[in-house]
């Protein structure tokens, strides 16, 4: 920390105090309005958990049964409240067992702050018990990180880190703090963070690029908006609203912007990407100006470059200049928060219909249904869909809840078909793809928005990787709902077999355990449901219970998501089946 | 925009911290990209550190590479030139037998027409030192390989750019806000 001259700093107190540096961790965590962390203790950590013990009445420490856990925890809070999520673990394998959480939040571009112990510093580079170089490790995969070796250095470093993780596009932070700055004694004071010479989180908007980008949408006869996270991010939701309602544009969503405009508002047009809506994918290869607001153009969106809105304008909204250019060549790029370019953006803008437009997605929305969001969510075959589940779900929660789904098929269907009338309410693992996310983040989530639904939709597989959070739940009395979707199969890899292996099922079979056991060994109240007949009581049951409920659901075994973009292919060469 | 594979020299301004080479070296290690060499060293500003970094790479690939860069907390800002846009050279040192100085008097006019200079001389050995252009050190080496060379050393590329960088007025904008 050779920098403390180019911080902007705002004076809180002027007064010192003699502590040490573990409390020093918890004071500054209390200062940055850290109410719930996310842990596991160990050696190179346990002063700071005696700290902890000291300061319970302040703040809340949840012991999860993994450090992945912790940090997915840790992302589900973050990803509901807009807040700043707080990951904690010991050196070595408790450091490592964070990564995965981090490189999620990285590519999803999560607030995390996560604080690991680290041996002595005269014992760093020696291969000391339980040492590993987190800071080398966590580069790659975090906004910023560093290591602090002396007490004193400690509250500069965590505001720093605070600021980092929100500020700007945010991301994951990583401190390293030893465990000698952790028992060393500093003179206290907490200064805020309030800038870092060496980083701009802003681009400013240039009223230049508004302008054009006004003029190109003005002119537009087909124009179409793809918004991405970066409206959740920077709150823009109403500015979107009125940018669409003003202009008549019809507008699709990725993944991670799924809930910023409720599922029902008339504009809103659905998922692009692989497993999206067909009239956004089609049509994404037929507008004419196409207006990307806060989203990164990620392969899973995009399909083949080479053939990708070739004939469209590109307006790209973006916070981050890195990702101007990097995969989708703009004619206009729009740098800044969203929400200031949206709300300088809406007075140029003539107010517009579309009318004839609109109607094709329309048109094609009802080919979509009819070939298949019918059979997804109203079948007449035998076998349970997931679709079916998500349908019974959205009566029974009414598009309040927030849905926190794992990674595959279960979790196209989630993002398709659930309804959402509040913004923040898709929690998913969507650039890293990362088995297990749900069951944790839903315990972050509910912890975040207490009064919040929280309905965790997870598959059979990934449900096994992190099904150690039901001790957390359990402990904790977190009433999430779990929903298991169990076809026995690592579905989305069996649908690839299936589709482009000749149906070589290498290792997707799962033989799995008694899931509705397992839950009540953890005294959580579970049901299977085998038959249709069941399941709507079954989920009425679930959303009216006030504790934690864990509802299995054994679906058909090799249903396919469709509709799809087979890697490699173009967007409008989504296939129905 | 030209896709032709080309040397860029990207020149780095950053803070003075652990761990930042490693930030900056990651970028192109993820792309697949071989740094051809990379010098860092204090800059014009006190307390700012500058990389010079040089790449065969496309034009796309370098503007990509430098937002890259530039997105990393500690880096200020990240530039890329061509060979034409910058002013650059490296430096070599090479150690030789004493004896040959005496023994094969064309050394004596290799150095004097390469403008090397001796940087020490003792009974076993003498050192010579070169700062140039590539092609000018290994026209050099080759011509003293001939004769034996006990060790050879070359720097990474060192270079400063026709235009203004214009670090300092950043840096005291940001002071201004303060």
């Amino acid at each position: 920390m050779k920098t403390q001259t180019a911080n902007k700093t705002q004076n809180v107190t002027e007064k010192t105090e003699r502590i040490t540096g573990s409390e020093a961790i918890i004071r500054c965590l209390i200062a940055e309005g850290v109410d719930i962390l996310y842990g596991y203790p160990g050696g190179a950590i346990m002063p700071v958990y005696d700290e902890l013990y000291k300061f319970k009445d302040q703040i809340s420490h949840i012991l999860t049964r993994h450090e992945q856990g912790a940090a997915h925890a840790a992302q589900g809070y973050a990803r509901i409240s807009g807040r700043v999520g707080v990951a904690m673990a010991t050196s070595g394998p408790g450091a490592t067992n964070l990564v995965t959480g981090i490189a999620d939040a990285q590519i999803d571009s999560t607030p995390l702050v996560c604080i690991t112990g680290q041996v002595a510093s005269h014992l760093l580079g020696s291969d000391a018990f339980q040492e590993t170089d987190i800071v080398g490790i966590s580069t790659p995969v975090t906004k910023w990180n560093c290591q602090v070796t002396e007490a004193s250095q400690i509250p500069e470093a965590l505001a720093k880190a605070f600021y980092l993780a929100k500020s700007g596009r945010p991301g994951p932070v990583l401190v390293d703090i030893t465990k000698d700055a952790q028992f060393g004694e500093l003179d206290f004071k907490y200064e805020k963070c309030k800038g870092v010479r060496s980083y701009i989180p802003v681009p400013p908007t240039d009223l230049e690029t508004v302008a054009k980008a006004a003029e190109l949408i003005n002119n537009a006869k087909k124009p179409l908006i793809v918004w991405g996270q970066g409206i959740i991010l920077s709150q823009a939701e109403e500015q979107l609203k009125a940018v669409i309602e003003k202009a008549g544009i019809p507008s699709a969503w990725t993944i991670l912007g799924a809930s910023a405009i409720p599922t029902s508002h008339p504009l809103n047009i659905g998922m692009v990407g692989m497993h999206g809506n067909y009239a956004p994918n089609v049509l994404t290869n037929e507008c004419d100006v196409l207006i990307a607001i806060g989203m990164r153009f990620d392969d899973r969106v995009t399909g083949n470059l080479n053939t990708y809105a070739k004939q469209a304008k590109v307006i790209h909204f973006e916070i981050d200049p890195a990702e101007v250019d990097k995969n989708v060549k703009t004619d206009v790029a729009v740098l800044g928060d969203a929400k200031s370019s949206l709300t300088a953006l809406l007075p140029l803008l003539n107010n517009n219909t579309h009318n004839e437009w609109h109607q094709k997605f329309k048109d094609l929305y009802a080919i979509e249904f009819e070939k298949i969001i019918k059979d997804d969510i109203t079948p007449t075959k035998e076998g349970l869909t997931m679709g079916e589940v998500l349908r019974q779900i959205n009566i029974n929660t009414k598009g309040n809840a927030a849905i926190v789904s794992d990674v595959g098929q279960h979790q196209m269907i989630a993002c398709r078909y659930s309804e959402f009338n509040i913004t923040k309410s898709n929690i998913t693992s969507g650039g890293l793809g990362t088995m297990g996310f749900a069951l944790p983040a839903a315990i972050g989530a509910k912890m975040a928005a207490p009064d919040r639904e929280v309905v965790a939709i997870i598959g059979d597989g990934g449900y096994q990787m992190t099904i150690q959070e039901l001790g957390t739940i359990f402990q904790n009395k977190v009433p999430v709902k779990i929903v298991v979707l169990n076809n026995e199969f690592l579905g989305m890899v069996r649908q690839w077999q299936q589709l482009f292996f000749d149906k070589r099922y290498a290792s997707t079979e799962m033989t799995n355990p008694d899931f509705v056991t397992i839950a009540k060994g953890y005294y959580i109240e579970g049901k299977r449901v085998t038959k249709r007949d069941e399941l709507a009581t079954a989920v009425k049951e679930m959303i009216a219970s006030k504790d934690a409920y864990f509802l299995e659901v054994c679906v058909e075994k090799e249903d396919n998501v469709f509709p799809m973009i087979p890697s490699g292919a173009s967007v409008s060469d989504i296939r129905l089946s | 925009m030209s896709e032709e594979i080309k040397s860029f020299t990207i020149s780095v301004y950053t803070e003075n911290n652990i761990g930042l080479l490693n930030r900056i070296s990651a970028i192109f290690q993820r792309r697949h990209i071989n740094i051809e060499s990379l010098t860092t060293s204090q800059s014009e500003i006190e307390n700012v550190n500058r990389f010079v970094i040089v790449v065969n790479i496309t034009e796309s690939q370098a503007i990509k590479v430098v937002k890259q860069i530039e997105k990393q907390v500690e880096a200020l800002r990240a530039y890329y030139h061509t060979d034409e846009e910058t002013i650059y050279t490296e430096s070599c040192m090479f150690k030789i037998k004493s004896d040959l100085l005496f023994e094969e008097p064309q050394i004596q006019n290799i150095i004097k027409d390469s403008n090397a200079r001796i940087v020490t001389v003792n009974k076993k050995f003498f050192v010579l030192e070169k700062s140039g252009r590539r092609h000018e050190i290994e026209l050099l080496r080759r011509e003293l390989n001939v004769f034996g060379i006990m060790q050879f050393v070359r720097s990474g590329r060192i270079a400063v750019t026709k235009e203004e960088m214009k670090i300092s007025e950043m840096l005291s904008a940001f002071n201004n806000q303060l």
